[in-house]
């Protein structure tokens, strides 16, 4: 197993919350040199246009701190919402649960380390 | 069309934001809204919301559920006092925003209810009032 870092939203986030997330996850990756962020949104009953920019700002700057990011447990009602808001997370993984999620960090870290599993040899 | 139940709430601050989702959402379940429209509500009034704080400089919310013969429906209207927009159609663009959002907010709200009207005077205000029916 790698160094994952595990987050759970359990709260009704306003925009501050949500930005203070952001910034404070970036530094815990650097802390713990984590290779693997997982964010869980099971508890959440709304992702707008501003969670869902959040979550799209995490993975992009985690990947520039050479982590993977993972989104599991979307709830179907919210994904409806979130397509028809015209927001469909591009450049986020997600997976339907947080086993599922830790096994999709698995395989991207064991490609990273087997240099893409293509390039070798 | 009867208004049965009506209620004003003001919409200044992100913590008062989080309250009118929670509103919306007692609203909608009040009114026997499934689930994917309860959502849909609850997230086309965050946006709403938020426009009014960032780009109104606050305002206000008023909650109306709606008879309209057999059908039962939930109006927001969001109002403030703030700049106004000056080119309706451009705010209304997937994408366009002067602010640093993704400019989803009046197009993503308008797709998500069943009614939109949206008037706006420059230097005077906003008004934008969806309406999602069962």
């Amino acid at each position: 197993m790698g160094r994952y870092l595990l987050v759970t939203i359990q709260v009704d986030m306003h925009d501050r919350l949500a930005m203070a997330l952001q910034d404070d996850l970036m530094e815990q990756i650097r802390r713990h040199k984590a290779e693997g962020v997982l964010i869980d949104i099971s508890a959440l009953d709304l992702v707008d246009s501003f969670i869902g920019r959040m979550l799209g700002n995490i993975a992009a700057m985690a990947r520039i701190l050479d982590a993977d990011t993972v989104v599991t447990g979307m709830r179907p009602a919210v994904a409806i919402t979130l397509v028809e808001l015209g927001l469909s997370l591009t450049g986020v993984r997600t997976a339907l649960n947080v086993e599922r999620g830790m096994e999709l960090l698995e395989t991207a870290r064991e490609e990273r380390e087997t240099g893409d599993g293509r390039s070798q040899g | 069309m009867a208004v049965v139940r009506d209620e004003q709430v003001s919409v200044r601050s992100e913590d008062e934001v989080v309250r009118v989702r929670q509103l919306a959402r007692e609203w909608a379940i009040s009114l026997g809204f499934g689930l994917v429209d309860q959502t849909k509500i609850v997230t086309a009034a965050s946006e709403l919301a938020r426009n009014t704080v960032i780009y109104g400089g606050g305002g206000t919310v008023r909650l109306q559920a709606m008879n309209d013969g057999a059908r039962r429906g939930l109006r927001l209207t969001f109002e403030d006092q703030g700049p106004g927009i000056a080119d309706l159609q451009l705010a209304l663009k997937d994408g366009y925003s002067t602010g640093t959002g993704l400019g989803l907010g009046l197009s993503g709200a308008k797709r998500l209810m069943s009614e939109f009207e949206i008037d706006s005077t420059p230097g005077q205000g906003t008004r934008v009032a969806v309406t999602r029916w069962k």
